[in-house]
């Protein structure tokens, strides 16, 4: 422990751990984990802003706070989740739909449906429980030595989602995946979300964070993905949580040879949100999208981190964030690159591109590539940057008034992330959603 | 409809700047169609946008009436979409890309704007798609351009195009076309001149701004008036374009340094 790290307050964490560890069933590799995971932990504190990598967010209010497990949910929490499922545009985006309620699986909001033999799609704490083969793919790919909250998540996870797409599986739906929360401030929620897709496989999944009520939660999410060769995987994160939550994440993917692995980012709640995103490019001829937006306002933080890791030759990566920051609100971006030696003709694209519609806003962009091979092409960008003037005056010259003009132009922004998302009704959603929020008119700007 | 008095302007910020317009009087009366013709440089696409609102001009001096709908106004002190919503409307020299936003929901929400400030319904995109289906085949403009983004990735010939359906479709009072002849082709040129003259009549005035008197053979000004640094230093029939033509533009410096 140093100046970078303020020690874990033990006693709450090493309570609800023991409990947790009690509770918990699976495999006995797994138990050892947890534990290695737990110490590790300790060890490592919560990171502050001195630590190289958390300059630009503090967690103190994490790390000085006693968060306690969040319960079982009770009947307000359900009449909540049931409230929300009926009426929410970001309900219903997909075929099959995993509902997880302050952590827990909700068998009866959700529709697995029939995804047909060789796709699975549940309840992770089920299937450990039930001692169902995983695989090693649990916890491999997130490795939690060096990153305290991926320690953290894997020591206490007790749910989240497992999909299993198998071997030239091609899902015309999307798997929706809702993690609601209702539970108070000062508890957490650590969702555990494994996807595994099969060589030749090809499958859309939504990633969704809401929350139900109006306490602030501090959720550890950590998401492990695995692109067998030739797989086509789209993973969208989605988080609206309410303005007091708190929400760190972590992304792990492997992509294999030729396969072709989305990654969307869209950030839009919380107080305080960390995500890490890390890809490797492991295969010949990987490609990786990142594709990211994050909207704040008010006194939000939004901190994204990125690594791409071109680990193999031949591999892509297209990397595409965007930020739209009101109010007071700060926002951090770094984006590493990272060539090995190995992989020769590597084509790497990044920028991040920031609008800043309040003079009081703060966003901060870092570039970082370490390339170890010679024959690769890799650019970089950053942009801030506030609403065009020529295009502004363009709309009031047709007589559209400056207000409206503005909020046109934030929506328009925003437009070319919406559309990389291949997955249609997220798409359609989000376009809906972001252009009532800034015209306050329905519809979706098409016509 | 349009009286200009005195007007002197420069760039905004640039407080010591020289002068742009040093001075320009031009009276347009409603059904009159006036060129103003002039060389790179001389303060043509400034007056276009003085009169348009544009905020990197700032005013020094001078007047300008327009009669709105309700009655005179005093036009500079507008905001840009107050005067569309009142009927001016300018086609830019540069039409402005502006990814993300759909050409046919910003061609709506401006009409519905302006509809809206004239006490008219607003029109759905059922009843906008009938309102502009005959312009759009008039311009030749296609479906595929009106859902593209707003003139994104359009060649040069498709904004100008672009420009003058705007127009068409916003039905202005008074339309500023600032040389919407530059950079086209003799059929695009016909067709725009087409949506232009189709659009004459006595209740509206046209400003056509243009460098080249080719325009003038399709649409028929009234009068002509040469802009010359800031000023304009002629004005007399549609000849005055031909003999311009004719002798260039370098007459003007010697015809004005002697005075004439
Ligand atoms: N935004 C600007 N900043 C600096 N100079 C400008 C700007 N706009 C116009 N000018 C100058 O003002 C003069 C008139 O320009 P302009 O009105 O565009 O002429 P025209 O349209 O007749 O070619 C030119 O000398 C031009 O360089
Ligand atoms: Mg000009």
């Amino acid at each position: 422990m140093s100046v970078t790290a303020i020690p874990a307050t033990g006693g709450a964490y090493r309570a609800a751990f023991e409990a947790a560890a009690r509770a918990q069933r699976g495999p006995g590799w797994l138990g050892t984990a947890r534990r290695a995971a737990f110490e590790r932990f300790l060890e490592l504190g919560f990171p502050t802003p001195k630590h190289e990598e958390w300059r630009h967010t503090n967690v103190a209010v994490i790390a000085r706070g006693e968060f306690t497990p969040a319960p079982p949910p009770d009947a307000a929490a359900e009449a909540a989740a049931e409230k929300f499922l009926a009426g929410s545009p970001f309900a219903a985006l997909g075929g099959a739909r995993l509902v997880f309620l302050d952590g827990r699986y909700a068998a009866r909001f959700s529709t697995p449906g029939a995804l047909g033999a060789g796709v699975r799609a549940g309840s992770l704490g089920a299937a450990l429980a039930a001692g169902d083969a995983i695989g090693e793919a649990l916890t491999r790919e997130a490795p939690w030595s060096e990153l305290a909250f991926v320690a953290l998540n894997t020591a206490l996870f007790d749910d989240g989602a497992v999909i299993e797409i198998g071997r030239g599986q091609v899902l015309p739906e999307p798997v929706h995946v809702l993690y609601l929360a209702t539970a108070a401030a000062a508890q957490y929620l650590q969702p555990r979300t494994l996807i595994l897709a099969g060589r030749d496989s090809q499958a859309s999944v939504i990633e969704a964070y809401a929350s139900l009520g109006e306490q602030g939660v501090f959720t550890n999410a950590v998401t492990e993905i695995v692109a067998e060769e030739n797989a086509a995987l789209e993973h969208a994160r989605l988080q609206q949580e309410n303005l007091a939550s708190y929400h760190v994440s972590a992304t792990f993917a492997r992509a294999g040879r030729t396969a072709r692995v989305a990654l969307h980012a869209l950030t839009f709640g919380g107080a305080l949100t960390r995500n890490d995103v890390t890809a490797v490019l492991d295969g010949e001829g990987a490609e990786v999208l990142l594709n990211g937006l994050y909207i704040a306002g008010g006194r939000q933080h939004i901190d994204n981190h990125t690594v791409l890791d071109h680990a193999q030759p031949l591999g892509t990566s297209r990397e595409f964030y965007k930020g739209i920051l009101d109010g007071q609100a700060s926002t951090a971006f770094r984006g590493r690159i990272v060539v090995r030696p190995d992989a020769q003709h590597t084509d790497a694209i990044q920028s991040d591109k920031n609008l800043l519609l309040s003079a009081d806003a703060v966003a901060s962009s870092d570039p970082q590539l370490e390339i170890r091979a010679d024959d690769v092409r890799c650019t970089h960008g950053a942009t801030f940057g506030q609403i065009d003037a020529e295009a502004l005056f363009y709309l009031q010259s047709r007589g559209i008034g400056a207000e409206a003009a503005r909020r046109l132009l934030t929506f328009a922004f925003a437009s070319d992330v919406l559309a990389r998302l291949r997955c249609a009704p997220l798409r359609r959603a989000l376009e809906r959603e972001l252009f009532h929020r800034w015209t306050g008119l329905e519809g979706d700007g098409e016509a | 409809m349009l009286e200009i008095h005195d007007l002197h302007a420069r760039i905004a910020k640039q407080a010591d700047g020289r002068e742009i317009l040093r001075g320009i009087d031009l009276r347009v009366k409603a059904g009159e169609v006036h060129a103003i013709m002039g060389p790179n440089g001389s303060g043509k696409s400034t007056l276009a946008g003085v009169l348009a609102g544009r905020d990197s001009y700032e005013v020094t001096r001078g007047t300008v009436r327009y009669q709105g709908l309700g009655g005179e106004l005093d036009l500079l002190e507008l905001s840009p979409e107050e005067r569309a919503r009142e009927g001016v409307f300018l086609a830019f020299q540069y039409p402005v890309e502006i990814p993300g936003v759909s050409n046919l929901y910003f061609l709506r929400a401006a009409l519905n704007a302006i509809r809206k400030h004239r006490g008219l319904e607003e029109l759905d995109a059922a009843d906008f798609l009938r309102h502009t289906r005959g312009k759009m085949k008039m311009l030749g403009v296609d479906d595929d351009l009106t859902k593209r983004s707003v003139n994104e990735g359009f060649s040069g010939g498709e904004k100008k195009r672009n420009e003058i359906f705007q127009m068409a479709v916003l039905e202005p009072r008074l339309a500023i076309l600032d040389e919407t002849d530059s950079g086209l082709d003799i059929d695009a040129l016909k067709t725009v001149a087409q949506g232009v003259n189709a659009m004459r009549s006595p209740e509206r005035a046209t400003i056509v701004v243009t460098h080249y008197q080719r325009l003038l053979n399709y649409i028929v000004p009234d009068f002509v008036h040469v802009l010359y640094n800031g000023r304009i230093v002629r004005s007399g029939g549609k000849q005055l374009a031909l003999e311009l033509e004719e002798k260039g533009y370098g007459w003007l410096e010697e015809a004005v340094s002697a005075g004439v």
